[in-house]
């Protein structure tokens, strides 16, 4: 029997029995309700034909009772069905699919193996259409009236990926504004729009039916210079938004929290992590509309609450792992075992694995090979692990993926067969081969076999490698004072640890002490004596002001900053350090800024606002224009918070003087999440908005008219193809958010990297957004990027979880895979020394004269030394010349 | 592992194998996954080792170097293919060039000799202060590159070649000039340095070199 695959979108079918999807953890397989045994007490097949007698089918639902200090929900989020409107046409054509089952088309696991194919014929679809917001920012029935902040991005993606597939298809995205407010996603959207085939349309487009015939889908549309058109498509996906889970409502009642007017978690805006019930945490899309990077944060930020409820209890329940004894194999000869894994079909499909399995134990030395389904998943895991002990192997090639995720897996499977983790070496037979050549596939499986011979070849000179612990110290070190700060002073100090907090300005606040009220209403000031006022109190926090950092150095768990501040010069030795350095307003150099007191910025404008600035009531037009300083060849990013920034103020304008005619100049309204209501509510109170586009920038003079100075701006309105003019007695502009200054100076102390936009590189821009790719080192606030006060706070706590990941340890383990100097081939050039920025080089005195050293903590293992020294007396661990000079030579085969 | 780590032994030794042509990939510049910014080394590694191609008469086009992160996978696809179809274009390494088998060899393995010496090289004379692709790209490609080139490098690898062929057997100027393809002055020029230096001497019945 049968049944619409739930993983797949119900586009290809299941058995009752099944694997939920390839990469499942555990991946085994279970069954699911459309049993017919479960429904019909029929069938039994499965139980009969299991020679585990892994099946019992008369299994009774349990109750489990917890006792638990604290709960997290994440509860996560449901696409938005389209179903519930037919206008949509989603189940009645054929070839209208969602956002969603276009994901899982394009997958490589998904209903047809990663091909896209149409449901009415199985062909290629060479002409598609994306609709944005299907679902969202529509206040009519059924439809959600805030932004789900993801489509915008994700359709990009889709696109790319489309493009990746079928390099001649063509990609049609009808959307209303573009998005973009991500860090990086600016560039993004220019990368999907600059390939070729591919068109942006800013319109409404609905679709009108499909031709019975091709059913092909048909979609009007209206554009500002060609009017009303109709287009057919081969496929058109809805890109659909975000809803609350399913049965959230009984869920919200289960644990006693309250649900916000949009059914998603109602939470505090000065802790968007907690919910309105204590001890119950949020984290990820139940918060609210959000994107990977947020979701990840307010994950570790949840962390990190509990661990100030529960820090008392902290490691009660934690085991420590215990590997046999190691094996001392480095005398022995090289006895490999090579495991080559399907990956499902991502490798399988592409690849013949079994003839591969079969040429690996052709090759020198090479004991033991043989296929598995899924190398990564458990019980193949320990299947490496039995096959080391029973073969006795003491070099373990994994021919699957990129080591980049799954290296530390395997090389766990050696330890545990008591075998040095650095004899693990991992061919990359999917995304360097099947993933590529999906199309050449005997030519893909000559290419796994010389990848694996070049493994095999390395895998003979590898070496045991020795890691050693590090003791970690546990006070923390923050760099900077402002909100994301002291938030995560705080809640690092809240788990038990002393926090030194260095602010370079003589008192605490940062960016925020210029602002008054957020879109939500959040009296920001009285908020901020608060906070502050807690961060005096605290006995754990210590607090610099007037702080310059002099000098940074040592190492994760071990590092020593020198401060100069109110307290003279200190050094703070530290096991942990994070950088929440801020960011700027920009100083516009255009749009008359600085030459009259007319033209204002948005901070500005705040500030007049709080003081009833009688200059600024007693305007008649008021303009103001978005995107000044970014969104340009200068700064090529979204600045993220100026269209909020613009609304807030704009509706606080409204309140004060209803009667003033206010002008939003923009080019994309970005008020993504629940910022959405308000741009509407501004809208509904007469704020005009008024697009332009980059080619015809507004411009700006200043004029006298009817005996009165004012700014005239000019400004062409894409939609009447016009230029209009408003004499404003006030401009006010939105200034993008700009790094800041000191942001340079401290990434080059602590050693981390910048963005091409100087703000701070995190370590992965989805997976690890409050750490960088230095250990020990952590980001939050403004600094990584542009963004709301209530992001900025959630963020903190996120690093404060981190933080606290790495503090709640006594030691940390460095990698055994760095640089090592042979004294007797040493010349003493120092040639190592200059070439390597993390300072790990120097030289010491030793019995045969003056020497390079390497310090093995600081030594982050790039090797650029290596091939920098002229009698090759310095070398890389684990990329040795022998190691990687017999991968080369084993590439040409027969060699 | 940083592409910095791609030693110019890993290059001569892949063209020594054999291979018509060696792809490096490295980080995008400016974004560097350390912060040694290692892969301005292997640029500057690849751009002096096309100029050796060139000199020994490789095509320097064999060798392309380019950079992108993590998430370029079509990028990185469409530069490998772009590359296997210039160096399919120009055919088995040395045929293309019109080189011999043997010559080629001979040529590459006299580089590879050099290698630690062009390590110093690189440091003292070669290094360029400022990051910038341009400036690398320029600097290579400006005369007073060629300049240092042939004071440096040409030199050293004449001799190199020399003495590798004296190692073989004793040989006249005239033999030794036709051999590599040089002119007798600039090789009697090379052997008077290279019996200064007490290397090579000079067998007067034979009228012949030979290693001291």
């Amino acid at each position: 029997m049968e049944y619409p695959d739930q993983f797949n979108q119900e586009i290809n079918s299941n058995k009752a029995v099944h694997i939920f999807f390839s990469q499942a953890i555990p991946l085994v397989a279970y069954i699911d309700e459309s049993c017919l045994y479960l429904k019909e007490k029929k069938c039994l097949i499965c139980e009969s034909v299991c020679q585990a007698g892994a099946i019992d089918l008369h299994q009774e639902p349990e109750k489990i009772e917890l006792n638990v200090g604290a709960i997290i929900l994440s509860l996560g989020l449901e696409p938005f069905d389209p179903k519930v409107k037919d206008e949509y046409g989603y189940g009645r054509l054929q070839n209208v699919v969602t956002s969603m089952d276009y994901e899982r088309l394009l997958s490589s696991t998904g209903p047809y193996a990663g091909q896209v194919l149409r449901a009415s014929d199985k062909k290629h679809p060479q002409k598609i259409a994306w609709i944005q917001c299907i679902g969202s920012r529509r206040v009519t029935p059924g439809d959600n009236s805030y932004c789900s902040a993801v489509c915008c991005t994700y359709t990009q993606k889709q696109v790319i990926l489309t493009k990746d597939h079928e390099a001649e298809a063509e990609c049609t995205v009808f959307h209303n504004d573009i998005r973009s407010y991500g860090k990086d996603f600016e560039r993004y959207f220019q990368r999907a729009d600059n390939l070729s085939g591919t068109r942006f349309i800013r319109s409404y487009a609905s679709i009108v039916g499909e031709d019975p015939e091709t059913k092909n889908v048909i979609v009007k549309y209206a554009t500002a210079d060609q009017g009303v058109k109709v287009e057919e498509f081969d496929m058109v996906v809805l890109s659909v938004g975000l809803t609350p889970p399913k049965n959230v409502d009984k869920l919200a009642e289960t644990f006693g929290i309250e649900l916000n007017s949009h059914n998603f978690c109602k939470n505090n805006l000065i802790n968007p992590i907690e919910t309105t019930r204590p001890g119950v945490f949020v984290s990820g899309t139940f918060v609210g509309p959000t994107d990977i990077p947020e979701s990840v944060f307010s994950a570790s930020g949840a962390g990190a609450q509990c661990g100030q409820l529960l820090d008392r209890r902290r490691g009660k329940l934690t085991k420590e792992r215990i590997y046999p004894p190691e094996k001392d194999v480095a005398n022995e000869e090289p006895r490999i075992g090579v495991f080559v894994c399907h990956c499902g079909a991502n490798i399988g499909s592409v690849v013949n694995v079994p003839s591969v399995v079969e040429y690996a134990l052709t090759l020198p030395n090479v004991v033991y090979a043989q296929e598995q389904l899924f190398s990564c998943a458990t019980n193949s895991a320990m299947q490496i692990t039995d096959m080391t002990k029973e073969k006795g192997l003491n070099r373990v090639i994994i021919a699957a993926c990129s080591p980049r995720t799954l290296e530390p897996l395997f090389r766990d499977t050696l330890q545990e067969a008591g075998i040095n983790k650095y004899y693990c070496e991992m061919a990359n037979i999917r995304e360097h081969n099947s993933w590529v050549h999906s199309k050449e596939k005997e030519d893909a499986t000559e290419k796994a076999k010389d990848i694996v011979r070049m493994s095999v070849a390395r895998a003979y000179h590898l070496e045991p490698l020795q890691e050693f612990d590090l003791p970690v110290n546990k006070t923390a070190l923050v760099v900077g004072g402002g909100i994301a700060g002291m938030t995560c002073a705080l809640s690092i100090a809240n788990q038990g640890h002393t926090v030194c907090l260095v602010e370079k300005e003589k008192e605490l606040g940062g960016a925020a002490r210029r602002i008054h009220y957020t879109l939500e209403g959040l009296d920001v000031q009285a908020y901020l004596r608060d906070l502050i006022r807690t961060v005096y109190q605290h006995q754990s926090i210590h607090v610099y002001h007037d702080a310059s950092i002099l000098d940074a150095s040592g190492y994760v768990g071990n590092f020593i900053t020198k401060v100069k501040s109110d307290k003279g010069i200190s050094d703070i030795k530290h096991g942990a350090v994070v950088l929440a350095t801020g960011a700027e307003e920009y100083k516009p150099t255009e749009y008359l800024y600085g030459e009259d007191d007319k033209v204002i910025t948005q901070v500005e404008l705040e500030e007049k606002i709080v003081n009833d600035d009688e200059k600024l009531l007693a305007s008649e037009n008021l303009v103001m224009i978005q995107c000044v300083g970014c969104r340009n060849e200068d700064r090529n990013y979204c600045a993220r918070i100026c269209c909020g920034h613009a609304i807030k103020n704009a509706l606080k304008l409204k309140e004060k003087k209803p009667e003033m005619d206010i002008y939003v100049l923009f080019r994309d309204m970005r008020t993504y999440g629940y910022a959405e209501d308000y741009y509407r509510e501004a809208s509904n109170k007469d704020v005009k908005f008024i697009r332009w586009e980059p080619e015809t920038r507004p411009k700006v003079q200043a004029v006298e008219e009817g005996g009165k100075p004012v700014i005239r701006v000019a400004v062409t309105d894409p939609v009447l193809g016009q230029e209009i003019a408003i004499d404003a007695d006030s401009l006010v502009l939105s200034a993008a958010v700009i790094p800041s200054a000191t942001t340079k100076e401290v990434a080059n102390l602590f050693k981390v990297t910048l963005n091409p936009d100087e703000f701070f590189k995190e370590a992965h821009a989805k997976l690890k957004p409050v750490e960088f790719a230095t250990d020990g080192v952590y980001l939050c606030g403004l600094a990584q990027y542009p963004k709301r006060i209530t992001e900025s706070i959630s963020q903190a706590y996120g690093a404060a979880g981190r933080v606290l990941t790495l503090l709640s340890h006594d030691t940390v383990v460095a990698s055994g895979a760095i640089c090592e100097v042979m004294e007797d081939a040493c010349v003493s050039c120092g040639a190592c020394i200059t070439a390597c920025t993390y300072g790990a080089i120097e030289f010491v005195d030793t019995a045969k004269g003056r020497k390079a050293w390497v310090n093995p903590v600081l030594c982050k293992g790039d090797g650029v030394c290596n091939t920098k020294c002229p009698t090759g007396a310095i070398t890389l661990k684990h990329f040795t010349d022998d190691e990687l000079l017999s991968q080369i030579d084993a590439a040409m085969p027969g060699l | 592992m940083c592409s910095g780590r791609i030693d110019l032994e890993f290059i001569l030794r892949a063209f020594a194998n054999g291979h018509d042509g060696v792809f490096i990939g490295g980080c995008k510049l400016n974004e560097c996954n350390y912060v040694t910014q290692g892969n301005y080394d292997a640029l500057g590694n690849t751009l002096l080792c096309r100029k050796i191609m060139a000199y020994i008469g490789l095509n320097p086009e064999r060798l392309k170097i380019e950079f992108m992160n993590a998430s370029d996978g079509i990028k990185l696809a469409e530069s490998i293919n772009a590359f296997s179809e210039s160096v399919n274009e120009l055919g088995p390494l040395g045929q293309g060039e019109g080189e011999k088998e043997e010559g080629l060899k001979f040529k590459l393995d006299a580089v590879r000799k050099l290698v630690p010496y062009l390590r110093l090289v690189e440091r003292e004379r070669l290094r360029m202060p400022v990051k910038s692709e341009e400036a690398y790209r320029k600097f290579f490609a400006s005369p007073e590159m060629d300049r240092l080139f042939n004071e440096l490098v040409a030199n050293k690898m004449a001799m190199s070649q020399i003495m590798m062929l004296l190692r073989e057997k004793p040989l006249s100027t005239g033999e030794i000039a036709s051999t590599l393809g040089l002119s007798p002055s600039e090789v009697a020029k090379h052997i008077n340095v290279s019996s200064m230096h007490g290397l090579v001497r000079y067998d007067v019945a034979q009228n012949n070199y030979a290693i001291a």
